[in-house]
């Protein structure tokens, strides 16, 4: 379903740990949001020097007051610490929900969740999805430290288990989720991993499922959005399409979700040279195909996924 | 009663003189979900190349004060992709399209101009002499009134004669008058004014420069007064010459201003970012400013800022409004 711009009046903003959740009115959205999906929101008021809009991953949606989004983040640039001033009652600018949306399977299977600090928070919706269609949800979640782990809690309370590892120890087992993986997937007998981390886990989780044979659906928490619409061309990296042919895709709307292996990890940030339109790139007949209906995974693996074109 | 807002575009009939600037609406689809395309003025494509292109590594954007820094590098489906998908689809949608262009030599423009008027439905071409020339060692043709010339010439010659050829120009010269000239007297039916400044960014972090290809244009309200010189520069040159005014808009006022300084219309660039229904936004504030002035057809303030007299008049009505609103304590307007 399209994104939709509204303004969205806050209703809580809460400190939780390191980190600040926001609940803002937003019936249009939550109405229309899947897990995965994300937010775009203009900071700084109506005069704003700050023109790039912040994204956010929707941690979840709930029916009151006719539809709240709620989304976590850390302060730690000015857009975002205007953000985490604001009020309750205050009125924000926000678009959404934005993106491809995480595809769940169809027969029960059993998930692995594997979240890093807040980028984890789209995990919890996608569990009570995932639920809903009779899944099991294991959860891997990591951070630098206990207080940066989110959703520890949640975790444990509602998945079938849950696992946590921190880099210094403080909660959990030290290290990095990365380093428990293999261990995870096979005490789970994972048929799905689901991940939300920095590119570093995304990678390493989607070399591990591809060693396994299972498929792997990698949220991109791209800190270089600038619309989050699909206009500005910012997001970009190299996926390769049903047809062999690595492309150059947004994560604002190609993704935030991606199939593991479809993403060239190891290129991120970079233009492959055999990337469609890269330097020294030859048209070759028939080669240049549709971008999007070639990483638009077909109905199956996306039961409302949004068809994108461009 | 309504604002008439209809502009002319050569032969076309604009319902607005609000545009989208080219690279920031790409071909219209991501747009669309924000803004009815039909009832903008006209959108102004990303450039379109003959090859596809991939574009630029990331980071490609950077966040400046009041502004962006982006070097996207083109990236786009090359024109055959271009006609069969992209140009069909805003057409379908009822959007007048204006077709950027862009290559490395005078040849490709040319060709680029051939293959879009074998196409139905292009109600312009805008000439992108931002890129970089192979015959001069990558220097932007925009930089050179006489390769600038050459490429206007190039295209006007082969495009269908109906189809308005506008050069967009660079602000990063000395004399912008000079490019101006090159590029009316080879032909060209307007101008676009202006592209994104080159500027750069570097990470206090890393010690690095912020974008992947160190420098960027920037963009948006931060070169607004530096646009709006070159239009009123431009508009003292050449007053029958209709420009397209890109720079920072990000209010129905902000295209007031650029009207004033001799555009005919104006294009939403860098805002729409930030705001994916500005287009539909600025049309209706820049409705709204004229109504509260009293203006009742937007080609009445086209260049009025040059019309000395017109100033100082208009200034005055506008003070003894503003002061007879106060008294009567009502909010101006
Ligand atoms: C991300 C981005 C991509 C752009 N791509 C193009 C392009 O393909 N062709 C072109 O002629 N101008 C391009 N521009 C320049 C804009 O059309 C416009 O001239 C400039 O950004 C100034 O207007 P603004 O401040 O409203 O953005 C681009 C600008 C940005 C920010
Ligand atoms: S964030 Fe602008 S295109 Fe993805």
């Amino acid at each position: 379903m399209s994104p939709v711009q509204v303004r969205g009046t806050v209703l809580t903003v809460r400190r939780v740990d390191a980190y600040v959740a926001m609940t803002v009115v937003a019936p249009a959205i939550a109405t229309r949001f899947r897990p995965g999906q994300f937010i775009a929101i203009a900071v700084g008021g109506p005069q704003s020097g700050m023109l790039s809009r912040r994204t956010f991953s929707v941690h979840d949606v709930r029916p009151d007051h006719g539809g709240t989004v709620e989304f976590v983040f850390l302060p730690r640039e000015p857009g975002a610490e205007w953000l985490a001033d604001c009020r309750s009652r205050d009125v924000l600018d926000i678009v959404g929900p934005l993106g491809r949306p995480f595809p769940v399977p169809r027969d029960p299977a059993s998930c692995l969740l594997v979240g890093v600090g807040a980028a984890a928070a789209p995990l919890f919706a996608l569990a009570g999805r995932l639920a809903d269609r009779g899944c099991q949800a294991d959860f891997l979640l990591g951070a630098e430290s206990a207080d940066r782990v989110f959703g520890a809690l949640t975790a444990r309370r509602t998945g079938r288990s849950a696992m946590i590892t921190t880099a210094d120890g403080s909660l959990g087992a030290r290290g990095s989720v990365i380093d428990l993986l293999p261990t995870v997937v096979q005490q789970a007998r994972t048929d799905v991993i689901y991940a939300a981390a920095p590119l570093g886990v995304l990678r390493a989780a989607s070399a591990l499922a591809g060693r396994y044979a299972i498929p792997v659906q990698a949220l991109v928490d791209a800190p270089a959005m600038a619309c989050g619409t699909g206009l500005c061309m910012g997001c970009v990296l190299p996926a390769v399409g049903t047809d062999g042919i690595t492309r150059m895709v947004r994560a604002c709307v190609d993704g935030p979700v991606f199939r593991g292996d479809r993403v060239r990890w190891d290129d991120v940030g970079t233009i492959p040279f055999d990337a469609l339109g890269a330097p020294g790139w030859k048209s070759r007949a028939g080669g240049v195909g549709p971008a999007a209906t070639s990483l638009t995974p077909g109905p199956r693996d996306i039961p409302e996924g949004r068809q994108h074109a461009g | 009663m309504p604002v008439d807002l209809r502009t002319r575009l050569g032969q076309l009939e604009l319902p607005s003189p609000v545009l989208a600037a080219s690279g920031c609406a790409g071909a219209g689809r991501e747009l669309a979900q924000f803004t009815d395309v039909a009832r903008i003025g006209a959108l102004i494509t990303k450039s379109v190349t003959l090859e596809p292109r991939a574009g630029n590594p990331a980071p490609r954007l950077t966040e400046t004060p009041s502004g962006m820094l982006s070097s996207p590098g083109l990236q786009g489906p090359g024109i055959d992709g271009f006609l069969q998908r992209d140009l069909p689809w805003l057409l379908s949608r009822g959007a007048r399209a204006v077709v950027s262009v862009a290559g490395h030599t005078v040849r490709e423009y040319a060709e680029l101009a051939v293959r879009l008027s074998d196409a139905a439905g292009v109600s312009a071409i805008e000439v992108n002499l931002g890129c970089p020339d192979a015959a001069a060692a990558g220097r932007p043709f925009a930089l050179d009134a006489t390769a600038a010339g050459q490429v206007v010439a190039q295209v006007r010659g082969s495009a269908r004669y109906d189809i308005p050829v506008f050069a967009k120009l660079s602000p990063e010269v000395t004399d912008i008058v000079s490019v101006a000239r090159a590029c009316v007297s080879s032909g060209a039916d307007g101008l676009s004014l202006v592209n994104a400044v080159p500027g750069m960014a570097i990470d206090p972090v890393s010690f690095r420069p912020v974008l992947s290809g160190a420098f960027g244009g920037l963009s948006g309200p931060a070169i607004r007064p530096l646009a709006i010189r070159c239009v009123w520069q431009v508009r003292e040159a050449f007053p029958d010459v209709p420009v397209i005014g890109t720079g920072g808009v990000r209010t129905g006022r902000d295209a007031l201003e650029f009207l004033l300084a001799g555009a005919a219309m104006v294009a939403i660039g860098t805002v729409l970012f930030h705001d994916p229904s500005a287009c539909s936004r600025i049309q209706r504030e820049l409705e709204e400013e004229l109504v509260a002035r009293g203006i009742d057809r937007v080609s009445e303030v086209v260049g009025r800022a040059h019309d000395g007299a017109g100033v100082v008049a208009d200034r005055h009505s506008w003070v003894l409004a503003r002061a007879w609103a106060v008294a009567s304590g009502g909010k101006y307007p």
